[in-house]
C-alpha cells in the first residue's frame, strides 16, 4: 500500500507559468492509473516518490515505511526507497547486455543467489533467448519486459511507471499492459500507471485518479469514473460528453422526474436528487446516447432543432457535431440511412439525462 | 644537422602528466559545473574558465608569483621534493596544466549535461550509490566524448609556448619544450632545427585531431 500527501509550488520557469501539486491519494495492490493531460502533475508525482523531486510538504508512506515527511525532515535517497521506476523508453543501461541489466537491479543479492534470481527472472518473462544481447537489439516488448525484471528484482514496494506504452502499437499495447498486471505477481505491491491515454486506463487499471492542475479532481473504480464524473471539468477533460448549461424547473421525487430548460427547451428527465429548484447545472450527455432525427415540423418531445455542422467519421461510429455545443454518435448504418435530411433535430432520451 | 631530440622527450612526457592531472580535474569540476545549480557554481565557472582567455604571460607571472621560491606554496614545494618548483621540468607540467585544464573541464561538463538523465535516475532507482552511478552508468556511456576531450587537452599541453616560458624558461635540456625549442632556434637562425621542430609538433598534433575526430565520428554505440 502506498500513501501519498504531497504539496509543491514551482516557480514560472521558461516554458511554463507558475504550477503547484497538491494531491492526497492512497493506493492498494493492483493497478491505479494516474490520469490526466500533460502538464497536470503525473510525472512530478511520480518523481516524487522516487524520490528524485522533494515536495514542500506532505508525506509518503511505502507500506509501512517514511520515505518522505516534511514535518520530520525525512527525505530518502532515491536509491533507499525500493521504487520500481519504469521511466519513458525504459532506460535500459545501452551498454550492458540484458543480462546485466538485470544483474544491476539485484546487486543487494549475494553473488550465487543474484546469479539465480536474474536466470529466474530471465526466464519468467520470456527473455532467456535475449540475455546476451544490448538493448538496442532488443524489440520494444522485450525492452519493456527487461526494464520490468529490473526494478522487480529488487522487490519494490511500489511499481512507478511513467507513460510505459507511450507511442506503441495496439497489440504491443494489450501486452505491456499484460505484463503490468501479472508482473508483480505474489509480490502484492500497488503499481501507478501514468498516463494521458483514457484507453489505458480503462483496459489496465482497475482504479483511476484524474489529475487536473496538480490535483485530484475524482478518484474511484476506473468505470465508475468514467461513467460518472462528479463534475462538470471531469466531464470535460473525460472528452466523451456532451456539455450544456441549463436550468432546473421542476423536479418531482415521487414520480422520479424533472424538467430542465436547456437552449430554450424544456425537457424531460429523471429525478436529480441533491438538487433544487432553480438550480443552474451542467446537463451532460453521451453523444452515443442522444438520437439525431430528421425534423419534421414542429419538434416533438425532448427534440432540440439543431443545425449540422460537421461530421467525423469514426472507426466504429460517425460523429455529428451540431450548433449549440450538440454532438451526437451514431452507428454507420443509421448514418447511412438518415445522411440526407436537410433539416435535423437531436433527441434526449430521459434516461440518459443527467446533472452536474 | 644533429638535432637535439630532448625537447621533444621532454614535451611527451610534460604534456603526458599534465594531461592526467588535467582529466581528474575536469572529471571532478566538470561534473559538480554539470549539477543542479548551487551557490557560487557561476562563479566557479568563470574562474575555470579564465586560463582560457588570459594572456599566457600574465597566467604564467601569476604562477610565478603564488609558485615562487618565496611564496609559501613555493617553500611547502621545495620543503617537500627538495628542489624550488620554478624553471623545473616539472614548473613545465603545472603550466601546461593550467592550459589544458579548463577545455577538460569545459569538455566534461558538457558531455554530462548532454548525458540521459534518466539512465542516472535509473540506476538510483535501482539501488546504486553516487560512486556507482558514475564509475557504471555515467563513465562507460560518456567515455568517447571524454577520450576525445583528453587527447584535445594533450594537444593543447604539447603546444603551451608562454607559461612554460614564464615559470620553466627555456634552459636547454632541462625545461626546453618543444614550442620554446622552435622558438630559441628561429631566434638564432637556426632555421633547419627550427622546420625540423615544427614539423614533428604539427605531426603530433594532427594525429591527436585525428584521434578526436575518430572518437566522435562514431558516436552511436
Amino acid at each position: 500500500m502506498i500513501s501519498v500527501r504531497v504539496r509543491k509550488h514551482f516557480p514560472p520557469g521558461r516554458a511554463a507559468g507558475s504550477f503547484a501539486l497538491d494531491c492526497e491519494f492512497t493506493a492498494q495492490a493492483g493497478i491505479t492509473a494516474l490520469w490526466g493531460p500533460a502538464g497536470s502533475g503525473k510525472t512530478s508525482i511520480l518523481d516524487a516518490i522516487a524520490g528524485f523531486l522533494r515536495p514542500d510538504a506532505g508525506r509518503i508512506l511505502l507500506d509501512d515505511a517514511l520515505v518522505f515527511d516534511a514535518a520530520t525532515g525525512v527525505h530518502l535517497e532515491p536509491r533507499e526507497r525500493r521504487c520500481g521506476y519504469i521511466l519513458p523508453g525504459y532506460a535500459l543501461f545501452p551498454h550492458l547486455s540484458l543480462r546485466r541489466n538485470l544483474e544491476f537491479g539485484a546487486r543487494r543479492l549475494p553473488r550465487l543467489e543474484r546469479r539465480r534470481s536474474v536466470n529466474e527472472a530471465l526466464e519468467r518473462f520470456e527473455l532467456s533467448g535475449a540475455a546476451a544481447r544490448k538493448p538496442r537489439e532488443l524489440n520494444r516488448a522485450e525492452r519493456f519486459r527487461g526494464a520490468l525484471a529490473r526494478a522487480l528484482l529488487t522487490e519494490p514496494r511500489v511499481l512507478l511507471a511513467d507513460h510505459p506504452s507511450l507511442g506503441a502499437c495496439a497489440p504491443e499495447r494489450a501486452e505491456c499492459h499484460d505484463m503490468l498486471r501479472r508482473a508483480p505477481g505474489e509480490l502484492e505491491i500497488p503499481v501507478l500507471l501514468a498516463t494521458t491515454d483514457l484507453d489505458e486506463c480503462l483496459e489496465a487499471a482497475e482504479r483511476i485518479i484524474v489529475l487536473r492542475e496538480g490535483k485530484v479532481a475524482q478518484s474511484g473504480l476506473t468505470r465508475q469514473v468514467i461513467e460518472q464524473p462528479a463534475t462538470a471539468d471531469v466531464a470535460r477533460m473525460l472528452g466523451i460528453y456532451v456539455l450544456l448549461p441549463a436550468e432546473i424547473k421542476a423536479l418531482d421525487p415521487s414520480r422520479n422526474s424533472s424538467r430542465i430548460l436547456v437552449q430554450q427547451t424544456e425537457l424531460s428527465g429523471p429525478y436529480f436528487p441533491g438538487h433544487f429548484l432553480g438550480d443552474r447545472v451542467w446537463l451532460c450527455v453521451r453523444p452515443d446516447q442522444l438520437f439525431a432525427r430528421p425534423r419534421d415540423g414542429k419538434p416533438g418531445p425532448n427534440q432540440i432543432p439543431a443545425e449540422l455542422i460537421r461530421v467525423t467519421e469514426k472507426v466504429r461510429s460517425v460523429r455529428l457535431d451540431f450548433s449549440g455545443d450538440l454532438a451526437v454518435e451514431l452507428p454507420r448504418a443509421e448514418y447511412e440511412s438518415q445522411k440526407h435530411n436537410k433539416e435535423w433535430v437531436v433527441e434526449f432520451p430521459p434516461n440518459a439525462l443527467r446533472v452536474l | 644537422m644533429a638535432v637535439d631530440w630532448f625537447p621533444l622527450w621532454l614535451t611527451l612526457r610534460v604534456a603526458a602528466i599534465a594531461t592526467l592531472l588535467a582529466v581528474g580535474a575536469g572529471l571532478w569540476l566538470g561534473w559538480l559545473l554539470a549539477k543542479p545549480p548551487f551557490k557560487g557554481q557561476a562563479i566557479l565557472d568563470s574562474a575555470v574558465s579564465l586560463p582560457l582567455a588570459l594572456p599566457p604571460t600574465v597566467l604564467g607571472y601569476y604562477l610565478l608569483v603564488l609558485a615562487g621560491q618565496r611564496s609559501p606554496l613555493g617553500r611547502l614545494y621545495e620543503w617537500v621534493t627538495g628542489h624550488p618548483l620554478v624553471f623545473s621540468w616539472q614548473a613545465a607540467v603545472v603550466a601546461a596544466f593550467l592550459w589544458s585544464a579548463p577545455l577538460m573541464i569545459k569538455s566534461v561538463r558538457i558531455t554530462l549535461e548532454k548525458m540521459d538523465r534518466d539512465l542516472e535516475r535509473a540506476a538510483r532507482s535501482l539501488g546504486a550509490t553516487e560512486r556507482r552511478v558514475f564509475f557504471a552508468v555515467t563513465l562507460p556511456l560518456a567515455w568517447r566524448p571524454l577520450a576525445a576531450a583528453a587527447i584535445l587537452a594533450f594537444a593543447r599541453a604539447l603546444g603551451d609556448f608562454g607559461v612554460t616560458l614564464m615559470v620553466a624558461g627555456n634552459l636547454p635540456g632541462k625545461t626546453q619544450t618543444l614550442a620554446v625549442a622552435v622558438y630559441d632556434a628561429a631566434s638564432k637562425g637556426e632555421g633547419a632545427l627550427a622546420r625540423t621542430l615544427t614539423l614533428v609538433i604539427s605531426a603530433l598534433v594532427l594525429a591527436a585531431l585525428w584521434g578526436v575526430n575518430r572518437l566522435s565520428a562514431r558516436q552511436a554505440l
